[in-house]
């Protein structure tokens, strides 16, 4: 998938995201969790949208780890994803989209698919 | 094929056990039962339990259902009088003649009684049934003291029940140099026998009795000594005599001093009847406990159905409370040097002795006896029957802990073989039961017990049943109740002390210096907890922001739809009309909905994450400060109106209510925290529902506490009467510094006060007798709380960067989620319903 990617969306700068945790970026019409996972150094992001009772919700969620997988939970009723592939850690909901992101010059750029 | 025929005679306890193995093993016999006594089986080991407080039927071991849908006709009050070897039939006292295939003789044993002359009079009695138990009761009501014949086991167990009788005096009559001689030895029952002097009981050793006096009722004992002991009844528990009469007059062989003759089948000298229980004699043995007798009645069960098990002896050890006082013997527990070497412990301080006899090499244990403590007999049996290799230092098996105690009893555990057997009575194995919780799902003792049948005996292996529960559950990581996540390998209040000893101050310390991995949203709030109840910094503090709950995170508490609601603190739920005013016109200009909390204070839901920081300033700026519902912390303290206004009032409930909300307002604690102050006993604030509740007296407040609404409502129970207000309010510190420091994560004061050890009484002895030595100090770490409290939305909306987290859109500031949507209902908005996916 990240091959196809084309379009490299900026989105904020470094200092506006917040640290081990979630802000939510408007793209368009569509809602972007994007995630610092500063301990780790790592950044990621998913769909805003919580499947599960279709909260726009996921950038206020806690995020942590899952043994080695990086996750991001809920904060309606702690369903859990995992921020690397979406795929559900919790019951059966269905998987959240992710994208790539990476940083240049201080700011932080969201990759969307054309 | 004919329908074999089998008949039972006897509905004992081993009888019964008999007909549970025969029907779970083919369930096509037609099975007939004769029974002597007009009641079904009933549990006899427990006998004693029916002077305090049980009833028949809770001794009985089935219903007559049980019977019934087993298809199996059950005779009571029908002994059988005559068994016809060569027609193979019975014939019953009432007339009945059935013929059988195969015959179960399961008559148990009768008291022996000894013949002293007078052993007739009235006031002497048998311990063996319950209508024995009910003459016993009906004669103690007018008798002031009694006598037990016989210092063995039954004995002993008679004389507990004489006692709870409310017998003002009770002896007991051994002739033998000492108590229980066939289980312990005389150093051990010199223990227990001081033991049983200090509660009550009179104790003679070395006494032969030569007559029992008294014109018609006994009046008093006789001693070959010539000595005479008065007392108004005597019970006669001097052994047993196996009831071998029928068999005997049937021409089957018996023993020469009684016992039907069994082979390693249980078959008797006429192969198609079989005798078992106490009325067995095998290899010259009778036994007279309940677990050789229910594998009796597995073994001849098992060779009706052509299954091939062998009877070989039975371990006769044992352990049991003897009024109040545990007594164990095992494997050998009489060996001596120069077959054994003996390791003893003795202390007559708390009435304790120990004995373990250990092989020449050191190696194996061969057997022992516990008085006063036996805590380790289960262990240790097993460790005799396993021929587990014992530790180097043996002697810790009996001196107990002395350093990492848990670690070696785990250790025990595992170290058992599957086959080992735990339950003795039904025959369970270690594998079993570990089975029954893997496989099965077993996660309870009440289910174990249903699903393998261990424990429901004699009960004396569920502890080790429970603590194998439990290290399987573990083994299989299912018992996390006292590890926090993946993260944490630590309960809640070790992580608790660890913290407050190493001084660390933001989730990240935390993570680096007691855990590892990331995190997640369990460790996460719960240690932001910790940290509030610790240091009550500000909770959204860089570095500890994320790692709030999500609604401590935005200090409000989100709704469906993403909105959140409002609650600013209204102490005692007291409210001017102008602060009412300034709540309608927040209320209005961020068009929230408004209802009446459960708390007495107002509810402002609909609001946009992005107005939370403006709405808290006009509320602020109007003298308000945050309410904290979005906290595990204090909620309200609720009262009615007391003695200002009401009629009936007291005290003053409001002033009192608020000076308690606002001395624990923030206090963030392992759960939420709801409180109420009654101006008196008409208790209107409903006090007695909630975690500390506080009720009006004449002289002064009672104090109830752990008191829960939620799914499983309890109320709340009195912590301390008529203390006056201070006093009241430094037990509360105590309290509830106590629960915050200990109770599990998400544990309400209810259910902390459920688990803990001793229940009330302890927990009364901690807060208000200060057996911890504690209140000191939780008092001044109360009082550190109380006086670095801070409304958390004042510091919010004054720090720039706190405030910039309160907008939806990060690239959009000063956009609104367009998402979150509202229906109208009577006149206020309502958050739109769940859209399902």
């Amino acid at each position: 998938m990240i091959e196809t990617t084309t379009n490299w969306f900026a989105a904020c700068r470094v200092e506006d995201a917040v640290e081990n945790g979630g802000v939510c970026v408007k793209c368009g019409d569509d809602q972007i969790a994007l995630f610092y996972f500063t301990r780790r150094n790592e950044w990621y992001a998913t769909q805003n949208l919580c499947p599960h009772r279709q909260q726009m919700a996921l950038s206020r969620g806690m995020i942590g780890s899952a043994g080695e997988d990086p996750k991001i939970a809920c904060p309606f009723h702690k369903k859990t994803f995992s921020l690397a592939t979406g795929e559900c850690l919790s019951g059966d909901e269905c998987a959240i989209q992710t994208y790539p992101v990476k940083v240049e010059d201080g700011l932080v750029y969201i990759g969307l698919n054309n | 094929m004919k329908q074999e025929k089998i008949v039972i005679i006897g509905n004992g306890m081993v009888g019964y056990k008999f007909c549970e193995k025969i029907i779970s093993k083919k369930n096509d016999f037609d099975i007939i039962i004769f029974g002597e006594e007009p009641r079904r089986a009933y549990d006899r080991v427990h006998l004693s339990e029916y002077f305090n407080g049980k009833s028949a039927d809770d001794l009985s071991l089935s219903t007559s259902e049980w019977y019934t849908q087993q298809g199996i006709t059950l005779y009571l009050n029908d002994p059988v009088k005559e068994i016809d070897r060569n027609n193979r039939t019975v014939h019953s006292s009432k007339g009945l003649t059935v013929k059988y295939d195969y015959l179960i003789i399961a008559t148990g044993s009768a008291p022996f009684v000894p013949d002293i002359p007078g052993i007739d009079k009235e006031g002497v009695f048998v311990y063996r049934t319950i209508e024995d138990l009910d003459l016993i009761r009906n004669y103690a009501t007018h008798a002031k003291t009694g006598a037990v014949l016989g210092g063995g086991l039954l004995g002993l167990e008679a004389a507990k029940a004489l006692i709870d009788l409310n017998l003002s005096e009770t002896n007991v009559i051994e002739f033998a140099p000492r108590l229980m001689p066939r289980q312990i030895d005389s150093a051990g029952s010199g223990m227990l026998q001081s033991k049983l002097k200090a509660l009550g009981l009179n104790i003679y050793t070395n006494k032969g009795t030569s007559s029992i006096e008294g014109t018609d009722r006994i009046s008093a004992l006789k001693f070959n000594d010539g000595t005479e002991l008065k007392t108004d009844m005597l019970v006669i528990s001097a052994g047993i005599r196996p009831r071998d009469e029928l068999a005997k007059l049937s021409g089957i062989e018996v023993g020469t001093r009684g016992g039907i003759i069994v082979n390693e089948y249980m078959q008797t000298s006429d192969p198609s009847i079989f005798a078992i229980g106490e009325c067995a004699l095998f290899d010259h043995n009778i036994y007279g406990l309940i677990a050789p007798g229910y594998e009796m009645a597995e073994v001849a069960a098992a060779r009706i159905c052509n299954d091939i098990k062998t009877f070989k002896g039975f371990d006769m050890s044992t352990k049991l409370k003897l009024i109040g006082v545990d007594v164990a013997s095992f494997g050998d527990p009489f060996t001596t040097e120069p077959d054994a070497r003996t390791i003893l412990f003795e202390d007559s301080h708390k009435g304790i002795y120990k004995r373990i006899n250990i092989s020449n090499d050191g190696k194996y244990l061969l057997g022992g006896i516990l008085i006063g403590e036996a805590e380790a007999y289960n262990m240790l049996l097993q460790t005799v029957n396993n021929k587990i290799l014992l530790p180097p230092n043996p002697e810790d098996l009996i001196l107990g802990s002395r350093g990492g105690s848990a670690q070696s009893e785990n250790a025990g555990l595992a170290g058992l073989p599957d086959e080992a057997l735990i339950c003795s009575c039904e025959g369970i194995s270690k594998g079993a039961i570990c089975n029954a919780v893997s496989e099965d799902g077993c996660e309870s003792i009440d289910a174990i017990k249903k699903c393998t049948k261990a424990g429901t005996g004699c009960g004396g292996c569920i502890p080790m049943v429970k603590d194998l529960m439990l290290h399987t559950m573990k083994q299989n990581g299912k018992y996390v109740r006292n590890v926090v996540c993946e993260h944490f390998h630590l309960s809640r209040q070790e992580l608790y002390d660890l913290i407050k000893i190493h001084n660390l101050k933001n989730y990240e310390q935390v993570l680096d210096n007691l855990g590892k991995g990331d995190g997640c949203e369990v460790c996460k709030p719960l240690v932001s907890s910790l940290l509030a109840s610790l240091w009550n910094d500000m909770i959204l503090k860089k570095g500890n922001d994320t790692a709030q709950d999500s609604n401590d995170r935005f200090l409000a508490n989100i709704q469906k739809g993403g909105t959140y609601s409002v609650v600013p603190r209204i102490p005692g739920g007291e409210i001017t009309p102008e602060k009412l005013v300034i709540i309608g016109q927040v209320a209005e200009k961020y068009g929230l909905y408004t209802k009446i909390t459960g708390g007495q204070r107002i509810d402002m839901f609909g609001a946009h994450l992005s107005d939370l920081p403006l709405i808290w300033e006009e509320l602020i700026n109007a003298g308000f400060e945050s309410g904290h519902a979005y906290g595990k912390a204090l909620r309200t303290v609720k009262s009615c109106v007391g003695s200002t206004w009401c009629r009936f009032g007291l005290h003053d409930s409001v002033s009192y209510a608020i000076r308690i909300e606002e001395r624990y307002r923030g206090l963030r604690a392992p759960h939420k925290l709801k409180s109420a102050v009654s101006g008196c006993i008409r208790e209107c604030a409903e006090a007695q529902s909630k975690d500390f509740g506080i009720i009006a007296t004449e002289k002064g407040w009672n104090l109830y506490v752990c008191g829960n609404g939620g799914s499983k409502p309890q109320h709340a129970l009195l912590l301390a009467a008529d203390v006056d207000s201070d006093t009241c309010i430094k037990y509360i510190d105590r309290f509830l510094m106590f629960y915050i420091r200990t109770a599990d994560p998400l544990t309400r004061t209810a259910p902390w006060l459920n688990k803990m050890e001793g229940g009330m009484e302890y927990l009364r002895n901690v807060v208000v007798n200060d057996s911890l030595g504690m209140a000191e100090q939780w008092e001044l770490e109360m009082q550190a709380l109380v006086d670095s409290y801070q409304c958390e939305w004042k510091t919010a909306i004054e720090d720039p960067e706190i405030r910039k987290r309160f907008n939806h859109f990060v690239n959009a500031p000063e956009e609104k989620d367009p998402s979150v949507k509202f229906d109208e209902m009577r006149g206020q908005k309502k958050a739109a319903d769940w859209t399902l996916a």
